[in-house]
């Protein structure tokens, strides 16, 4: 019995992680109907920015600020300067682009921070909780409730601030949405800055429990992305259920099949997902009149 | 007409050559390295690669080796087999190197010997599992004390405090499934038993499933076989289960990140190490004393950082190499190879070689220092 709870518990961990990193694909996703493949390496730079201001001494709270508007900033001129900018931008090509982003951002890191691995101290400590007789990391907890926060937040940007709607606005049409006066380009650079500060939050909730490194984006932003696929890629809420629902069934999978199956568990989610399906757990049908 | 100029050609190329002869006596002695110097095994790589260029630097300055200036030629094989093999055959057939160092992981490693073998050049690895060089395989050495050591040295130290029931935490990749396997192979001899044999991928973020497991198997001990971050994360998932069984690592988490990266959550585990990292702690007696420290002081004053033991692979690997040149009086492959075969008594960094035709690593369990993490540093176990 204890054991499953802390399979369980376990399973908390990394779904709160993989949701966190998804709902940045899922907010993208929404407003541009692009994969942001470097969403990946914007929970990478949360890592490091933070691991590299606390160790100039800078206090936790200023640094997790830092880390997040630098990677806000570095959003916003990807997208201003790269995205915004493409002569025909359709939509594959953009997810190229996205790409191209991604390596540019870790070689930048790799030449920058240097290839070995980096860790930082749980926001509360490291000594477990004991909670129902398993243990549990204070950063596991910290992690889970940035979630439910974030979660909250998010729902209520975009239920209850025009921003909000005129990212929905944006994403259901373009056109429509710029003939009733929503900037669309400043629309989409936010867009582009929001996803990559939750990137970075997850980075530096993160790093504590996956430690962080030049290319933690790869393995992290794949698990985000198949969290986001899901749930339903254009559904924000769907990304964090479908990243629970991945690591409960990696935990699972680890805990009572064999731990060599765990990354298999997620892609064979993904197939199933994609054939049952196709638009998510969380999305209805998307319906085009031609 | 013609003939006179053929006859011509004849001679100046005559001449030609007798100049080249005292020319190619100054040619630079070739040495080829590919190393994982980034990628997943950089932190193997990257010392070893700091340490060829610094103790090359430093032989160029006291004259070479037999009058003759050494050149690094050196690939970045990022822990990639493929890519491994790609750069091994640019060494032999481009570069036309006189020895090779290289291959920082057991699949790099196993993936060139094939062709090593086939091209009949000396070739040193710094992988750590033992088949590598098990079966003897003619043309390949190597320096990194083997798994099959490490295991023994800490199966007796388990003995010693009289645990019969142990856990195995393992990777995936290649180095620690060697391990793994020696591990279960050695177990009987020392009357220890796996109650419980776990594996994690070399992604995971997270074994506490694993390590809950091994926990409910209620064992006396656990051995740790991996490197890397994944043993950084399973010792930190250790602490945040509060475990307090004695849990032991091999000598794969032998650098500093390993301590730095636990974050205090290391404290009290027991790992097999290489002298280096206890430099400052060998006894005056100790016959690897000297060697260890003013490596350590040179490697701290070139790169102002601790030297990791993996860079002592590749100082003991050129060491023995350079040796080995020295008597053979040239560069020749064949005679080289059997000069490395007869080192004998060479007190390296990784302990004292003795090299035979049946034994290519020529080292000895005691070769490994155990050592116990306490406060962020690695104290000796006597």
């Amino acid at each position: 019995m204890s054991d499953l709870l802390q399979f369980l518990f376990s399973g908390l961990t990394r779904g709160s992680i993989y949701g966190l990193v998804g709902i940045g694909f899922a907010l993208i996703y929404r407003s541009s109907h692009v994969i942001n493949f470097a969403q990946g390496e914007f929970v990478m730079i949360g890592g490091m920015v933070t691991v590299f201001l606390l160790a100039a001494g800078v206090p936790l709270p200023v640094a997790a600020l830092g880390a997040i508007l630098a990677a806000a900033l570095i959003g916003v001129v990807a997208q201003v300067a790269i995205i915004s900018r493409m002569r025909r931008p359709s939509t594959l090509s953009i997810i190229i682009v996205t790409v191209g982003i991604s390596m540019f951002l870790r070689g930048a890191a790799e030449a920058l921070l240097g290839r070995q691995f980096f860790s930082m101290k749980g926001f509360s400590g490291d000594d477990a909780l004991v909670l129902l007789g398993a243990k549990v990391s204070p950063q596991s907890i910290w992690i889970f409730v940035s979630l439910v926060v974030t979660t909250a937040a998010i729902s209520l940007f975009f239920r209850r601030t025009i921003l909000g709607k005129g990212i929905q606005a944006t994403s259901s049409n373009r056109l429509a949405a710029h003939l009733v006066g929503i900037d669309v380009p400043a629309v989409l650079a936010i867009c582009f800055a929001l996803s990559a500060a939750l990137g970075a939050l997850a980075g530096l909730l993160t790093t504590p429990i996956t430690l962080t490194q030049y290319d933690v984006g790869i393995t992290l932003g794949m698990k985000g992305f198949c969290a986001a696929i899901l749930g339903g890629l254009a559904n924000p809420f769907g990304a964090i259920l479908g990243g629970l629902i991945l690591g409960f069934a990696e935990a699972l999978a680890g805990g009572y099949v064999s731990s060599a199956y765990q990354d298999a568990v997620a892609f064979i989610l993904i197939i199933a997902m994609l054939l049952v399906r196709p638009n998510g757990l969380f999305s209805a049908p998307t319906v085009d009149r031609v | 007409m013609s003939s006179l100029r053929n006859l011509l050609t004849v001679v100046l190329a005559l001449a030609a050559l007798c100049f080249a002869q005292p020319a190619s006596a100054q040619e630079p002695i070739k040495v080829g390295a590919f190393l994982s110097v980034t990628g997943g095994a950089s932190f193997l790589g990257d010392p070893q690669a700091k340490t060829l260029r610094l103790y090359i630097d430093k032989m160029n300055a006291s004259g070479g080796v037999l009058g003759r200036k050494l050149q690094l030629v050196l690939y970045d094989s990022q822990g990639d087999a493929r890519q491994a093999v790609t750069f091994v055959r640019r060494l032999i057939e481009d570069d036309k190197v006189d020895f090779i160092i290289g291959g920082s992981t057991t699949g790099e490693t196993m993936a060139v010997a094939p062709m090593v073998e086939q091209a009949g050049i000396p070739f040193f690895s710094m992988a750590g599992a033992s088949v590598v060089v098990e079966p003897v395989k003619k043309w390949i050495f190597k320096t990194a004390g083997s798994d099959r050591m490490a295991v023994a040295r800490i199966y007796s130290d388990m003995q010693k405090r009289g645990a019969k029931n142990i856990g195995l935490i393992a990777g995936s990749g290649g180095f620690d499934q060697s391990c793994r396997l020696e591990a279960k192979n050695l177990a009987s001899k020392f009357g220890i038993t796996l109650a419980a044999d776990e594996t994690y991928a070399p992604t995971d973020t997270d074994v506490t499933p694993q390590l809950t497991r091994i926990n409910s198997a209620k064992v006396d001990a656990i051995l740790s076989c991996g490197f890397g971050a994944p043993t950084v994360i399973t010792v930190r998932n250790y602490k945040q289960l509060a475990m307090k069984t004695p849990f032991y690592f091999t000598h794969g988490v032998g650098s500093q990140q390993f301590v730095d990266g636990a974050a205090g959550a290391a404290d009290g585990v027991r790992v097999t190490v290489s002298a280096v990292l206890v430099a400052n702690e060998l006894s005056a007696d100790d016959a690897q004393r000297n060697v260890v420290q003013s490596y350590a002081k040179e490697y701290q004053a070139a790169y102002n950082e601790k030297p990791a033991a993996f860079g002592g692979f590749a100082y003991d690997a050129l060491q023995i190499t350079v040796e080995a040149v020295k008597r053979a009086g040239s560069t020749d492959k064949q005679k080289v190879r059997d000069e490395i075969e007869k080192t004998k008594n060479f007190v390296g960094l990784n302990g004292i070689f003795d090299i035979t035709a049946a034994d290519h690593m020529g080292l000895k369990p005691d070769a490994f220092r155990l050592t116990e993490i306490s406060g962020g540093e690695w104290k000796l176990l006597k």
